[in-house]
């Protein structure tokens, strides 16, 4: 069979565009996301397991490193809140203008690092950190 | 002058409106998901500690147990979805297109029935 184009083109995108930027960091955070209902589903089942397998589950889940897979995460969360509800505002035909759009990834981009700052504030700041 | 094939003009069947299935879903869960997500990410950091009585307490709440489960089922949903487009983008040949989205469906419904498990489980008072 003959080769046939394969979608997503990428090599014809100039991959600097805002358009670019914000739909693939859209994905990003979402296959982020995806990953972190492992981490979710973990903890859930060493709370099933009772107290022993509990305390065993949270001596890992409050490393040093699962902090950073939590700011991971908590960063994933805020950007794809607000692309998604982009996303949802574009399905009701408003905001698809070109300088709309662009109006929209800035602010997206400025408020879900502002959101992700106050988050990682209340993980960090707050003793003991979360599970 | 009609596109439609000859056997589908003598079928005469309509099309089976769910052209836009995997769109809407999206859509929907993503609604959701707003709401259960803030939710859930605003109750963990609310807690006032995260050992196990104080987990357990939270999770027994008649309320709590129910948005966890909607939560945990709409993103795994929802994540079936966005994932499985990525995978249909960027993954190539159909051997390793289909044995990857197989991959990802069974992912998700690991997830979702582990998920649901453990949460009835310490819910229903099972978990000591």
């Amino acid at each position: 069979m003959a080769e046939r184009p394969l979608s997503p083109h990428l090599s014809v995108y100039r991959m600097y565009r805002y358009s670019v930027l914000t739909s693939i960091s859209n994905r990003l955070s979402g296959v982020v996301l995806a990953v972190g209902l492992i981490v979710l589903v973990y903890w859930l089942m060493a709370v099933a397991g009772g107290a022993l397998a509990y305390g065993h589950a949270l001596a890992i889940l409050s490393s040093g490193m699962f902090k950073i897979i939590y700011l991971l995460l908590l960063a994933a969360f805020s950007y794809h809140l607000l692309a998604g509800i982009r996303h949802l505002v574009w399905d009701t035909g408003r905001g698809l203008e070109r300088a709309q759009s662009q109006r929209s990834a800035w602010l997206i981009g400025i408020v879900s690092l502002l959101l992700f700052a106050g988050l990682a504030w209340w993980l960090l700041v707050r003793a003991g950190g979360a599970p | 002058m009609t596109l439609r094939s000859p056997l589908g003009r003598a079928i005469g069947a309509g099309s089976a409106k769910e052209g836009v299935h995997h769109w809407w879903t999206q859509r929907l869960s993503a609604v959701a998901l707003v709401f259960l997500s803030t939710w859930f990410v605003v109750s963990i950091l609310s807690l006032p500690a995260h050992d196990y009585p104080t987990v357990i307490a939270w999770m027994s709440q008649g309320w709590t147990a129910v948005l966890l489960i909607l939560f945990v089922l709409t993103a795994a949903w929802h994540s079936q979805l966005g994932v499985r487009v990525v995978v249909e983008d960027y993954v190539h040949g159909s051997g390793m297109k289909s044995l990857s989205l197989a991959l990802v469906t069974f992912f998700h419904v690991v997830v979702a029935a582990a998920g649901v498990f453990a949460i009835l489980k310490v819910a229903l008072g099972g978990a000591v």
